[in-house]
């Protein structure tokens, strides 16, 4: 059996979903979408039943790709019940997805989840009288504390059993009397959707919908046509506002006769706002809570890098110490797998999960939409949208959890965008570099120049893109969910889904990565890699040495300071290079290629094309900027 | 009256909304449509988006869009 949770977003449809889903759960895409779904196992009745986590739709109308999988998925004969999420302390806006629900002539239970939110608004819902007015079970519970699940899948089980089908909901006479003529035209009809469904879409103005039924009925255009100008005269709308209207009229008559408004308790929860978003302490709060989270992710992975990392040292001077000739093939392999499998253990790990774990608290208290509100005017100026900024700031610790983090912004080209500028966001492999070559032989002064300068080009990039991928998106429409307390399971469940994402798919490839790396070193390819380099080294003057450490540097950044000794010869860079060509050096590192872990991260998110399209941007960044550092050192020294 | 140009903590009736059918069918699905009851709780520095009450629940809208919903006091 197969149960389907569906419902509006904030309605604490994921809560309940980490509530009873495994560590196993799956995340899918629908066929040829990016549209996502995630599915566990569960265990109802002795029986094993599959659960489907559907991303949260306010409607199900056909025109938003996403609603539209969702409504092929649910009538698609994989689903066997529908557990519709509401949420009781904002019911009619909930109850008019419901309404549509019914139409689809599946199998219904509904999760009358937050009892304690309405509780605390004074709202009193009368479950039973709910469940009579719908005609299908009606399951108050409490997701968030686990409250009502068991009596859920319970009911959802039989109902899906017994395949109880709901009845749809009555309209007014004037649009019924328009949709039984539709319907019955529409009989014969082959579609996902059923007749009458199919005509109230149709009716909507759905038009991939509507593209679809003219090939079968080529007169259904004109058809609709007379049903709009008909609905036109008697209600001043367009026949699609008047469906809709409906739905929501049906919606709160229904509210008003099953529900109860008491006494409101104003708590601490309601006057948040008024400091988080104040347009001065909302800033402040805005600093010192990214500067916290900052701070606890980058001393939590600089604590365990450290010991990991020498751990590691170890284990690989033990190795060589085994073979009597270190520099042979095969421990040169063996020490490039150990340096991929330890790039993951100690360098992105330590930091992805105190991260992921940090993202998924502010994500599950509601604070990222406010960040977004606080800073929409600031990035507007850049072409960009106020979420953005996230991405950014986390691409200081490491690039890898930034680009996972775009995942909160909904439109493609903007997480494009903020993709690719988060990847020139120096991160701590890059500090090392900054920090190892600028810092440590021309002053910390010239090291935070580099940073600053850093900023510069990313705000330029940023204004850049914008102009080139130009933003469909009118502004900002953007539900703000009331503050929560997070569940310790729905954030570890998801900090741990997504770090087996990385394990799992970017790790094994890092590692391979490595090896490849190493044979091309064994096999003396270093001539041919510093001539492949050779026209980035001589149009920045450096010396040619430097293709081999760059090329590293792919596979981890501080790779190429590492070994850029190796390959001039000296530790001591400065009898090796001018300040101008450490600086053009520094500034080249900071924005070339992606790491190969970044690229792989912005492979699984955003795909291969993107990747590539970075990637060469990235290089191309690094170039210009590279050339204006080094003219601006030639100029000062 | 446009929603852009009422101050702060008034409360107001959606009328219309003039622009982009794609947006204004979001702003129905969120809530916000004729006939609607709403309160402005608050606008953001700079020209940031202002944040209204929609039947209890917070909904955050760009000036852009806001500019162009036609309002009048409730």
């Amino acid at each position: 059996m197969r149960i389907a949770l569906i419902g509006q977003p904030n309605c604490g449809k994921s809560t309940l979903f980490n509530q009873v889903a495994g560590y196993k759960a799956e995340t899918g895409n629908f066929s040829g979408t990016t549209v996502t779904f995630t599915e566990s196992k569960v265990r109802v009745l002795g029986d094993i039943v599959e659960v489907v986590d559907l991303p949260g739709t306010y409607t199900l109308a056909g025109t938003n790709p996403a609603e539209r999988e969702v409504i092929k998925y649910l009538t698609s004969n994989n689903v066997d019940v529908v557990v519709n999420v509401l949420d009781a302390s904002h019911l009619s806006h909930g109850l008019t997805m419901t309404v549509e629900l019914l139409e689809l002539e599946i199998p219904i239970v509904i999760a009358l989840n937050m009892m304690d939110e309405a509780d605390r608004i004074g709202i009193r819902v009368d479950v039973e009288a709910l469940s009579e007015a719908l005609g299908v079970p009606v399951i108050p519970m409490i997701a968030s504390k686990g409250r009502g699940i068991q009596p859920l899948f319970v009911k959802a089980y039989e109902v899906g059993r017994q395949k109880t089908m709901p009845k749809p909901a009555t309209y007014s006479t004037d649009l019924e009397r328009h949709l039984s003529v539709l319907t019955h035209s529409l009989k014969d009809v082959e579609s996902y959707l059923n007749p009458r469904a199919l005509a109230i879409k149709l009716i909507e103005g759905d038009e991939p919908i509507l593209a679809q039924i003219s090939e079968q009925l080529p007169g259904i255009a004109s058809d609709l046509q007379v049903i709009d100008k008909a609905l036109r005269q008697v209600r001043g709308q367009s026949s699609a506002w008047v469906v809709t209207g409906e739905r929501s009229g049906l919606a709160e008559n229904l509210v008003k006769r099953v529900t109860k408004q008491g006494q409101r308790n104003i708590t601490f929860r309601d006057k948040l706002d008024d400091l988080l978003l104040h347009p001065f302490f909302g800033y402040f709060f805005l600093l010192l809570i990214l500067f916290l989270f900052f701070q606890a992710v980058y001393s939590f992975g600089g604590w365990l890098e450290t010991p990991l990392m020498n751990l590691f040292a170890e284990l690989e001077d033990w190795l060589l110490g085994l073979f009597k000739a270190p520099q042979a093939f095969v421990p040169q392999v063996l020490i490039a797998l150990i340096q991929g499998v330890s790039g993951g253990v100690a360098i992105v790990l330590p930091y992805l999960v105190p991260f992921l774990i940090g993202l998924g608290v502010l994500e599950d208290i509601g604070y990222l939409p406010r960040v977004a509100f606080l800073m929409d005017a600031l990035m507007h100026k850049l072409g960009l949208h106020g979420k953005s900024i996230v991405p950014f700031i986390l691409g200081f610790g490491c690039n890898v959890p930034a680009i996972m983090s775009t995942r909160i912004l909904e439109d493609k080209r903007e997480r494009f965008i903020s993709a690719a500028l988060s990847t020139m966001v120096p991160c701590a492999a890059r500090l090392a570099v900054v920090f190892g070559l600028v810092a440590f032989y021309l002053g910390p002064v010239l090291a935070l120049g580099i940073y600053i300068f850093d900023l510069l080009v990313i705000a330029v990039t940023a204004k850049l893109l914008s102009k080139l991928v130009p933003d469909e998106s009118p502004g900002l429409i953007l539900e703000m969910p009331v503050y929560r307390i997070p569940t310790f399971k729905t954030v570890t469940n998801k900090a741990w889904w997504r770090i087996r994402e990385f394990v799992v798919e970017a790790w094994p490839l890092l590692i391979v990565g490595s090896v490849v790396l190493s044979v091309m070193n064994y096999l003396k390819v270093s001539i041919y890699l510093n001539t492949l380099v050779w026209p980035v080294s001589w149009l920045l003057g450096l010396p040619k040495e430097v293709g081999v450490p760059l090329i590293f540097g792919v596979l981890r950044k501080e790779l190429s300071l590492v070994m850029l000794g190796q390959a001039l010869g000296s530790m001591e860079f400065a009898n090796v290079l001018s300040s101008e060509q450490m600086i053009t050096y520094a500034v080249f590192v900071v924005f070339y290629i992606p790491c190969l872990a970044t690229m792989l991260v912005i492979r699984k998110e955003l795909g291969g094309k993107m990747m590539w399209q970075i990637a060469g941007l990235n290089t191309a960044v690094a170039l210009v900027a590279a050339l204006f550092a080094r003219g601006l050192a030639v100029v000062f020294f | 009256m446009k929603l852009l140009d009422a101050p702060k903590g008034s409360l107001l009736r959606v009328i219309d909304y003039r622009g982009g059918k794609g947006v204004e069918f979001k702003l129905r699905q969120l809530g916000l449509a004729p006939g609607h009851k709403i309160k402005i709780l608050r606008y953001a520095p700079l020209g940031g988006p202002v944040m209204i009450d929609v039947e209890g629940r917070s909904v955050a809208i760009g000036r852009g869009i806001a500019a162009r919903i036609d309002v009048e006091v409730s």
